[in-house]
């Protein structure tokens, strides 16, 4: 009888809790990005991406080259020949040539680290960032996602140029949707899995034991289990005596 | 091949007989643990104890490996958590070991508290049982605080910065306070230096010391069991209690047992959930602390939003932290709160069952808009949750005389 009062109240406890909401609006929408972290291919092509239109301004400071090979079954050779366009050597970590100070007077600011943007933003608001660019009335690039975001649209070439559509809420004038005005060389749905790659890599970048991490955690799981079986008949043996 | 065996085992023996006639090792293994009865009624909620040990050993382990690597300056801190996390062996493992287990050495404390409130484990004559294990919480709560600063994230800043300026409503010595604590004007490299020495040597040192108390003053007296009677009242003719078994080998293979099924869970979270959705691990902490850049959304670690919350549900500041203070202080009290004749709740009447549910409910729920963003909404509920939290303290001083209950059994029901 005390028992099931307790699970009741346990229950009652637990079901008011999760019903109740605390987070009011959790704010727009995002996409998913769908990323495989076991993709190495998409990883690949994804650091092609990377180092093709982001390590110019943005570093991952704290990424090795040859751990890409390491990870992405790639000879240190091939890394260097193809993701590599900086002097530098296979141990290094991807830095960049711009010095923060003129990184300052040329865009503004020092663009950030992208070592663990995947980390900190998450790999929906990456994608998302990435499909949202537009250019704005005023013809500067402007972001659904990050409004006012100090970046360009580096990858317009490939995606094109997006406008946005206005509609009318409660006599404001906000933005419905985004069309593209100006196809680039890719079609969206080329496009789309080029983001997808590139966020997979960035994914990645944020952890690369990530994969081998899960690989360790189900053999560590099938051990506990197995100790966990062998615990628990050593104790009923012990127990089986105690009334 | 007998004779040198035998020899050996002889030679064995008598290098036995010999420390433990100078060292007393078999009389303290047989005072604690094999001649140490212990209640054969324990359920779930008395895994907590064992559990917590585990993981202050298992902090302790992977903070000495973390210290290896981990360089404690403003401009390196950042850089040398990355650096375990990417280039040193199996360095991920070791500072998830540590990262998880904060959340989860908080976990079990908070479980083991609560079982305590469940079956008056603090009751005469353990209160110095409660109190140590008080003084571990607050220690805890400290090592965990600094402990948050050393990876050098945003959190790890701001979160600092917020939670060392509430000494700053402290009248008149409250700004040369909060200089004092951090050893220059703002947050800084002096800062993380002392939070590092102060994590790493002087709280392990007071926790393992504190946690000796807290089990010194346990093997005293004995476990509290969920009957809430004492098994030393029934014993058999040998003096043992009729109702007791032997620590080791009992509690020590069930102990075995409630590692092996924590473990699962815990290793499930290191391997597949580590950041917990930003519970653990928060998304913010990702970002390198800059002293520029404020975070549009500040608020502490999990295991403090309880209090956070009723810190935020007052609108001045110096009574919102003396509140925040009492609510934690409260606590060391409940051994002479709780006036009932019994001490276990399965024998108060419903009272009792429906108040530790409600405070329970309070409790968590504190956590969850602790985290919040803190609408006008939001603010009105913490100050209804704090409300209830004192109200059961209070509730419970006047009630716990008056309030019903049920006869006691003369043994434990199994």
């Amino acid at each position: 009888m005390d028992k099931k009062l307790f699970s009741f109240f346990f229950s009652l406890v637990v079901l008011l809790v999760v019903s109740l909401p605390v987070f009011g609006s959790g704010g727009e929408e995002l996409e998913h990005a769908d990323v495989n972290i076991r993709d190495t291919a998409a990883i690949q092509r994804g650091a092609q991406t990377f180092v093709n239109y982001c390590l110019s301004c943005h570093a991952a400071s704290y990424m090795r080259y040859n751990r890409l090979a390491e990870d992405l079954a790639l000879s240190e050779d091939q890394v260097m020949e193809n993701l590599v366009f900086a002097d530098v050597k296979i141990g290094d970590t991807m830095t960049i040539a711009m010095r923060p100070a003129d990184a300052t007077a040329w865009l503004g600011k020092v663009p950030p680290d992208l070592s663990l943007v995947a980390r900190s933003r998450g790999a929906d608001w990456l994608y998302s960032y990435f499909l949202t660019f537009y250019e704005d009335p005023s013809g500067t690039w402007n972001n659904l996602t990050f409004p006012n975001a100090s970046m360009p649209h580096v990858l317009w070439p490939l995606q094109g140029i997006q406008k946005p559509v206005y509609a009318t809420h409660d006599g404001h004038e906000v933005i419905d949707h985004l069309v593209l005005a100006k196809p680039g060389i890719e079609s969206p749905e080329e496009y789309e899995d080029t983001v997808r790659d590139l966020v997979t890599y960035l994914e990645y970048l944020g952890e690369p034991a990530e994969v081998k991490r899960k690989n360790v955690g189900v053999w560590v799981l099938l051990f506990l289990a197995l100790f966990a079986l062998v615990s628990y008949a050593l104790k009923a043996e012990y127990w089986r005596d105690v009334h | 091949m007998a004779k040198p065996a035998s020899s050996i085992a002889k030679r064995a023996d008598a290098l036995w007989n010999w420390v433990d006639s100078r060292l007393p090792v078999s009389a303290f293994w047989k005072a604690t643990m094999t001649g140490y009865y212990a209640p054969k009624n324990f359920n779930f909620w008395y895994y907590m104890g064992s559990l917590a040990l585990l993981v202050l050993v298992m902090q302790i382990l992977s903070g000495i490996f973390l210290t290896m690597h981990y360089k404690p300056s403003a401009e390196l801190a950042f850089a040398s958590v990355e650096y375990i996390m990417r280039d040193v062996e199996w360095g991920w493992f070791i500072r998830y070991l540590h990262s998880t287990g904060a959340s989860f050495f908080f976990i079990i404390v908070y479980l083991h508290m609560f079982r305590s409130l469940l079956y008056g484990s603090h009751r005469a004559p353990r209160e110095l049982v409660w109190i140590f294990g008080m003084l571990i919480y607050l220690a805890l709560m400290a090592e965990a605080f600094m402990g948050y600063v050393l990876p050098w994230g945003q959190m790890s800043y701001w979160g600092a910065q917020v939670i060392i300026n509430l000494f700053g409503a402290i009248p008149k010595i409250g700004e040369p306070l909060t200089e004092w604590i951090r050893g220059d004007f703002f947050i800084s490299d002096a800062t993380l230096n002392r939070f590092f020495a102060l994590h790493v040597i002087a709280l392990p040192l007071a926790i393992l010391g504190l946690v000796l108390m807290h089990l010194v003053a346990l093997r005293e007296n004995g476990s509290n069991n969920p009957d809430g009677i004492e098994i030393k009242a029934n014993k058999d003719e040998n003096g043992h209690p009729v109702d007791g078994v032997p620590f080791h080998p009992y509690y020590t293979v069930k102990d075995i047992f409630g590692v092996s099924m924590f473990l699962l869970l815990f290793a499930f979270i290191l391997f597949f959930w580590p950041e917990a959705g930003g519970l653990f691990l928060e998304h913010d902490n990702f970002v390198p602390a800059d002293p520029l850049v404020t975070p549009l959304h500040i608020k502490p670690v999990w295991y403090f939003t309880p209090y956070y919350a009723i810190l935020k549900a007052v609108p001045d500041k110096l009574m919102g932290v003396i509140l925040m203070g009492l609510s934690v202080g409260i606590l060391f009290f409940v051994p002479w709160l709780d006036r009932s004749p019994v001490k276990s709740i399965r024998y108060k009447g419903l009272w009792y069952k429906v108040m530790l549910g409600v405070f329970a409910i309070a409790f968590i729920r504190l956590g969850m808009l602790g985290m919040s963003e803190g609408t006008p909404a939001q603010t009105i509920e913490m100050r209804v949750w704090t409300f209830v939290y004192f109200a059961f303290f209070i509730l419970l001083f006047f009630l716990s005389p008056r309030g019903k209950t049920k006869p006691l059994p003369e043994r434990l029901t199994h």
